[in-house]
C-alpha cells in the first residue's frame, strides 16, 4: 500500500470497487462471480462480434474509395483530353479528398484491429482467472477452518471480481468507440448517397474555419500537381488538339469506349 | 505492491516505486487542473512507463487486488479533465 493518496489512482480505484459487489457468504461469492463471470463472457464474446463488424464495414468503406479513386483519375483524365480542365479540377479534388479519407480509415481499421486482439486476450485471461478461483475455493476450504476460509475465500474473489470490472471497463470503452466510428461511417456513406462527396468540409472530425481554409490550401495545391502532372502525360501543353491525344496516351485506351 | 493500470493488466511493482508513482500522479492531475494537456500526456505516459518498465506482470493465477489502479493508457486529456478536476469524485 506504501502511502498512496495520488488523486487518479484513488478516483479509479473506487470506481473499480464500486463495480465489485462482495458477498459475505464465500459460497455466495462464488456463485455469484461465477454467474456474472459467464454474462460477462456473453458479453465480451458479443463486444468482440461488434468490433469485427464495424471492421468489416469500414473496409467495405476501403474498398468503395479505392475504386472511386481509380475512377475519379479515369474521370480527370477524359475531361482533360476533352479540354475541360475545370472538370478535371474537380475530379482530381474528390480524388484527393478520397485519398484523405482512406488514409483516416486505415487508422481507424488498425485501432478495431488492436481492439479486438486486446478483448479476446482480457476474454482468456478472466476465464483461467475464474478457474483458479474454483480450484483455490476447494483447496481453501479443504485447509482452513470454516472463518479462516471464509476471508481467504472472499480475498481471492476480490481479486477475480477486480480482473471482471476491468474487462468490463475495457468493453465499455471498445464499444464507446466503435460506436462513435460507426456514426462517423454511417454519416459517411449518407453523404455519399446524397451526392455531397465533394463537399470534404462537413465530413471532417469538426474542423474550424481556420482548419478548413489549411485543408483547402494543401488539397489544392495537390490538385495543381495532379493536373499538371495529367497534362504532362497527355502531352498537353497550351491548347493542343484534342486529336493528338489517342497518339501520346495509350493509358487512356479504355476511355475511348466512354458514351460520346 | 500490486499496481493494475486499467484494461491492460496488473503489475508487482517494488514498494520503492510508490512515492515516484505517487508523485506523478498527483502532477499529472495539476497539469490537467492547469489545462496543460501536452504535460498531462507526458506525465501519464511516464507514470505508465515506470509500472510497465519495473513491474513484473501479475500471472493468470493469483487472484490478488491491486493496490493502486491507474487510468485506462487511452485515458483522453477531455476524460482526466471531467474525472479528477473540480469538484472530483473524492476531494483532497
Amino acid at each position: 500500500m506504501a502511502g498512496m493518496g495520488g488523486r487518479m489512482s484513488v478516483v479509479i480505484k473506487s470506481k473499480i470497487n464500486k463495480l465489485l459487489d462482495k458477498a459475505e457468504d464465500p459460497s455466495e461469492t462464488l456463485e455469484y462471480s461465477y454467474q456474472k463471470q459467464m454474462e460477462l463472457l456473453q458479453n465480451v464474446k458479443k463486444g468482440v462480434a461488434d468490433v469485427v463488424t464495424s471492421k468489416k464495414r469500414l473496409q467495405m468503406q476501403q474498398q468503395k474509395l479505392e475504386q472511386q479513386v481509380v475512377k475519379l483519375d479515369t474521370q480527370a483524365r477524359q475531361a482533360l483530353a476533352q479540354n475541360r480542365e475545370d472538370l478535371a479540377r474537380t475530379a482530381l479534388e474528390r480524388k484527393q479528398f478520397a485519398q484523405t479519407e482512406l488514409q483516416s480509415l486505415d487508422q481507424q481499421v488498425a485501432e478495431l484491429e488492436n481492439q479486438q486482439a486486446q478483448l479476446i486476450d482480457k476474454e482468456q485471461k478472466l476465464r483461467s482467472k475464474l478457474e483458479q478461483f474454483r480450484t483455490k475455493k476447494e483447496v481453501i476450504k479443504a485447509q482452513y477452518s470454516a472463518a479462516e476460509a471464509q476471508v481467504k475465500i472472499s480475498e481471492a474473489a476480490t481479486g477475480v471480481g477486480e480482473e471482471m470490472a476491468d474487462v468490463g471497463l475495457a468493453m465499455q470503452r471498445a464499444q464507446d468507440k466503435t460506436e462513435s466510428m460507426r456514426a462517423r461511417a454511417g454519416a459517411m456513406e449518407e453523404l455519399e448517397a446524397a451526392g455531397a462527396f465533394d463537399d470534404n468540409l462537413q465530413l471532417g472530425s469538426g474542423g474550424d474555419d481556420i482548419d478548413r481554409q489549411l485543408h483547402e490550401l494543401t488539397s489544392q495545391s495537390v490538385v495543381d500537381d495532379d493536373l499538371a502532372k495529367l497534362k504532362a502525360e497527355l502531352g498537353q501543353g497550351s491548347g493542343p488538339e484534342p486529336g493528338q491525344l489517342e497518339a501520346g496516351a495509350p493509358e487512356s485506351a479504355p476511355g475511348e469506349e466512354r458514351p460520346t | 505492491m500490486i499496481v493494475r493500470i486499467a484494461t491492460e493488466g496488473q503489475f508487482h511493482l517494488p514498494d520503492e516505486d510508490a512515492a515516484r508513482l505517487n508523485e506523478l500522479d498527483n502532477q499529472t492531475v495539476e497539469a490537467v487542473e492547469a489545462g496543460d494537456e501536452d504535460r498531462f500526456a507526458q506525465l501519464f505516459e511516464e507514470m505508465l512507463d515506470l509500472v510497465r518498465r519495473d513491474g513484473r506482470p501479475v500471472g493468470d493465477d493469483e487472484l490478488e487486488e491491486s493496490d493502486v489502479i491507474l487510468p485506462p493508457p487511452d485515458t483522453t486529456f477531455a476524460e482526466a479533465a471531467h474525472e479528477f478536476t473540480g469538484e472530483g469524485l473524492i476531494p483532497d
